[in-house]
């Protein structure tokens, strides 16, 4: 009666967009993406200005840059977190195949930077990087590809990806950019795991891994020089390698003290590959845990809530984005520590790079979007099965 | 096993019944496809914590490795190359009877870290008044320009650290340091060379051979595994310095400007004793010349490195060539009347000696005319053969690191007028050291020796290079020369020395030779009966003045001189002078 004195009240077809995001976001995760943003900035602060100084920029050139495409990827990552799952595959395969096209395009439009590896587009203000860009995408794209070979009468999805990423690992050691190329192939490796990956062929994977590996070492310079350089077991102090094991025993617990580190006036990418090097010897090793503690917190919340998910894609897909993040993280670090081959990696969100960070973003909105509480049929199994 | 999705008795019942059978294979589809969900959810399940696992354990292992290294006591950044130790090892140098010729002294360097220094000015004060040779006033600028470290000395003295240690200035600082120390002094100075530092660290530096033997097997000494083990050469102390004194009085009195002279075992090739003078002192090599003719310093080693036209020393060569190869015998009569032309060039002698001579007289006289037709006769391909097999047209192998850069001078083209006056040695020049080495070989009976300053225990007999006869011939010949040849002042009682002299004028720079500037030289050996010794002695540029006119030919100069070092060596050698028939009756006769 109310109802027909009053008018009706709007129906809603569910919850309001944002609450029902802060009531299923995981929310553990976005504040340690936040964090390792601050970080980033933080470290920024430390390692930039030589590098400014060098480049004849204000002391704060980078900074400045770098909390603009910090907020550009935040706002991306928050605006990817607020999507619906089907959304989010779509978008990302446009963008995959955006990004594939823009690879594509690099050995003809592409620079270098004299750095000996073409990598960048150049747009005048900034630089786009197109393969930080296939990352989120081609793990969205392969996990869709692997979830519709499981259906009864599906694609042959599992070859279909396979194909795919090895085409781009391909063209990412073209350029040659072989840790991004290792970093898709890993990708791909773990989605086909979590798919159900028989265990022998897994195996075999690895051995093959390996091969191509020793016959990268056999045919490229760049390539085997970096691998001898691990393999020597002292290190030259002069290399970056040796700066960078230098900055983390100089810097102890606690660090030297903020601003008197000096490792990155000696080492030319203090501010991206070889930032956690800045941070230990600046802050310590209890800054160094910190970070350490952020990347595996995100990784293993996200990775235990998509054990409990039961779509395929988005269990696949989050799987992929979450290892490809830790990973990469993992390979900064560990290069850092000598427990790698020293690899050009960024380490994510923390490193600076307007590419990085923006493709950080979306990954971790992807991520984020992935992870989100939703149904999971739970109450059918209690209802329909009866505990089965 | 797999349930069928249209079970024939459900179909049937179902088509009894009047229901449609495609909703129990649809039902059917739906719960397979459930329960493959079910199973890969499942597997997913296991395999993602499989996954988080790996995460963990990759996260903690970097975790902990982060703090191993922030742990780890931080050190001074250091080249690779100077991380690894420097060594200081230096194995001696002794003489064959194990008498040191070179070993280690223990000393301090001193250096500064001036950002330590109390007070700057006071240490630089202190030190230049401890060092007279080092100005305070630029000690003070080097204390305090910012530099972090600098040496002050290589090496210092216990009373000079002791001073230093009075100044109380904590920035400056010692390191240890063994320094090379020669006791010897000037004594074997060419053979030895001389050692200075190589790479310098705080702790030692390395001590690295400069020239001589200390260059030459500076691998050898260097090497820990042979760092106790004294390297022994074949140079005998007592002799070297009983040498020494002669050739340099004999140098003194012949008013020559250098002496060279080697004294060489005819049966093993090991050099007794080599020296050349004028000489230095191996502890403070002086700087080498950087204006002038190098072979006027005294780090010129004229025994090795003084390639000289020796002269009519090498007549016994082509005799023996002449003999081995069945040409002539020491009977065979020579024309010698002169002077001999060939083309524009005429071959005299000093004298005339008449219109023929023996074999034995034309070495003996020393005539040019004679060995020249002799060496006619062998030719100049046999020729330049038999001094190869010598070793005559090679560097020496001796183990001194300048021999190798003595190679003898050819001539450009072996022609028939070089053969004849390379014959009677114009034309080729070798060095003191290969003509000791060529008789060894002529007069051991036969087999070729290399020359080594390293100690040898037993003889090790090389390719014959003439019969034991022509060897005999040879010596005997060369004992006639000191009877009653031009080497008449040779004779050493009870020793039968042998020889031969050689005079050669000296070549001009610009061409040409001087007049009045001779290389006088006494090639002998000793006893000539049973050859045990060579000794090639050689004097640059001498004069004997005791006469009306400055007699310069090698019998004045050079064979007095190698007579008296043959006086005193002999015994030292252990050789029994071979004593007279009468004095052999007188001695039984006492004894009766």
């Amino acid at each position: 009666m109310t109802e027909m004195a009053h008018g009706a009240v709007p129906l809603r077809d569910g919850e309001p967009i944002l609450p029902r995001w802060w009531r299923t976001v995981d929310k553990w995760s976005m504040s340690c993406v936040l964090l390792l943003f601050g970080i980033g900035l933080l470290l920024g602060l430390a390692a930039s200005p030589p590098l400014a100084q060098r480049n004849g920029f204000a002391p704060f050139h980078y900074v400045e840059r770098q909390i603009l495409f910090g907020g550009i990827a935040l706002i991306a990552m928050l605006l990817t977190t607020m999507m619906q799952p089907v959304l989010v595959r779509r978008l990302a395969v446009i963008g995959f195949a955006a990004s594939f096209v823009a690879m594509a395009g690099l050995p003809l439009f592409g620079t270098d930077f004299g750095k000996g590896a073409v990598r960048w587009y150049s747009l005048g203000f900034g630089s786009v990087q197109p393969s930080e860009f296939i990352k989120p995408g081609f793990v969205v794209v392969a996990a869709w590809f692997l979830a519709a070979s499981t259906e009864v009468g599906g694609p042959p999805g599992k070859r279909m990806s396979l194909a795919l990423a090895v085409l781009i690992a391909a063209m990412l050691a073209m350029q040659p950019d072989f840790g991004q190329a290792c970093l898709i192939l890993f990708a791909w490796g773990v989605m086909y795991f979590v798919a159900g990956a028989p265990i022998t062929l897994l195996v075999a994977l690895g051995g093959l891994a390996v091969g191509a590996g020793v016959m990268a070492y056999e045919n490229s310079e760049h390539f085997a020089r970096r691998i001898d350089g691990f393999l020597s077991a002292e290190v030259e102090p002069t290399t970056q390698l040796g700066y960078a094991t230098n900055a983390i025993i100089e810097g102890g617990f606690f660090g030297v003290g903020v601003g008197e580190g000096q490792v990155k006036w000696s080492l030319p990418d203090a501010h991206t590959d070889f930032i956690i090097a800045v941070a230990a010897e600046e802050y310590g090793l209890v800054l160094v845990l910190a970070i350490i503690a952020l990347y595996a917190t995100v990784v293993i919340r996200s990775l235990a809530r998509l054990t409990r998910e039961r779509d395929p894609f988005i269990r696949l897909a989050g799987t992929g984005l979450a290892c490809t993040f830790g990973v990469q993280a993992m390979i900064n670090m560990g290069v850092a520590v000598r427990l790698l081959p020293a690899k050009g990696m960024t380490l994510p969100f923390v490193s600076y790079g307007g590419s990085s960070l923006i493709a950080g973003g979306l990954m971790l909105g992807m991520l984020l979007a992935f992870t989100r509480n939703r149904p999971q049929g739970q109450i059918g199994d209690v209802l329909l099965r009866q505990g089965r | 096993m797999r349930t069928p999705l249209r079970p024939l008795p459900r179909i049937l019942e179902a088509r009894a019944r009047g229901e449609n059978p495609d909703a129990i294979e649809r039902e059917n589809l739906r719960l397979r496809r459930e329960s493959q969900r079910d199973r890969s959810r499942q597997r997913a399940e296991g395999r993602l914590t499989v996954l988080g696992m790996f995460f963990v354990c990759a996260f903690l292992l970097i975790g902990f490795r982060m703090g191993a290294l922030a742990a780890s006591e931080p050190e001074e950044p250091r080249l690779l190359a100077s991380a690894s130790s420097i060594s200081a090892t230096r194995a001696d140098i002794v003489d064959r009877n194990g008498r040191v010729l070179a070993t280690n002294l223990a000393t301090h360097s001193l250096y500064a870290h001036p950002q330590d220094m109390v007070d700057p000015e006071r240490a630089a004060r202190e030190l230049g008044r401890i060092f007279p040779d080092m100005d305070a006033e630029a000690l003070l600028r080097r204390f305090t320009d910012g530099r972090k470290f600098m040496w002050i000395k290589k090496t210092i003295s216990p009373e000079q650290r002791q001073a230093v240690h009075d100044i109380g200035e904590p920035g400056l600082l010692f390191g240890p340091r063994e320094m090379r120390l020669y006791p010897n002094g000037r004594l074997a100075a060419h053979i030895l060379g001389g050692a200075s530092f190589g790479r310098e660290g705080v702790h030692s530096a390395e001590v690295i051979g400069v020239a001589g033997i200390e260059k030459a097997l500076d691998e050898r000494l260097r090497d820990p595994a042979h760092a106790h083990e004294p390297l022994r050469l074949s140079i005998d102390l007592t002799v070297q310095s009983a040498m020494r004194r002669v050739l340099e009085g004999g140098m003194k009195l012949m008013n020559a400007k250098g002496a060279a002279a080697v004294l060489i075992e005819v049966d093993t090739g090991q050099i007794v004793s080599m020296m050349s003078l004028p000489d230095f002192d191996p502890n403070d090599r002086p700087r080498p010349l950087t204006a002038g003719d190098a072979g006027d310093s005294p780090l010129f080693n004229r025994a090795v490195q003084g390639v000289y036209e020796l002269g009519s020393a090498m007549k016994i060569v082509t005799v023996a060539q002449a003999m081995e190869a069945g040409l002539v015998n020491p009977s065979t009569t020579i024309e010698t009347k002169g002077p001999l032309t060939w083309g524009r060039f005429r071959i005299r002698d000093f004298r005339n000696y008449g219109p023929e001579l023996s074999v034995t007289n034309v070495v003996v006289k020393s005539s040019n005319i004679g060995t020249a037709r002799i060496a006619m006769m062998i030719g100049a391909e046999r020729q330049r053969a038999f001094l190869d097999s010598l070793g005559l047209l090679q560097p020496t192998p001796v183990e001194l690191i300048e021999a190798a850069g003595a190679a003898p001078l050819l001539p450009p083209r072996w022609s028939e007028i070089s053969t004849m006056t390379i014959s009677y040695g114009h034309g080729l020049s070798i060095s003191p050291l290969h003509l000791a080495a060529a008789y060894a070989s002529l007069l051991n009976g036969g087999t070729r020796v290399t020359p080594t300053l390293l100690a040898q225990d037993a003889p090790d007999p090389g390719p014959r290079v003439v019969s034991e006869t022509v060897s005999e011939a040879a010596a005997s010949m060369l004992r006639q020369v000191v009877v009653r040849g031009t080497a008449s002042f040779g004779e050493v009682e009870g020793y039968e020395v042998g020889g031969k002299t050689g005079t050669a004028d000296k070549p001009k720079p610009s061409g040409g030779y001087y007049d009045e500037k001779v290389i006088a030289t006494f090639a002998s050996v000793f006893p000539a009966s049973d050859p045990k010794y060579v000794l090639v002695l050689s004097l640059d540029e001498p004069e004997e003045t005791s006469g009306e006119e400055p007699r310069r030919t090698a019998g004045w100069t050079a064979v007095p001189v190698a007579a008296e070092v043959i006086r005193r060596v002999a015994p030292l050698l252990g050789l029994r002078p071979a004593v007279e028939q009468d004095g052999e009756t007188l001695l039984s006769r006492a004894s009766n």
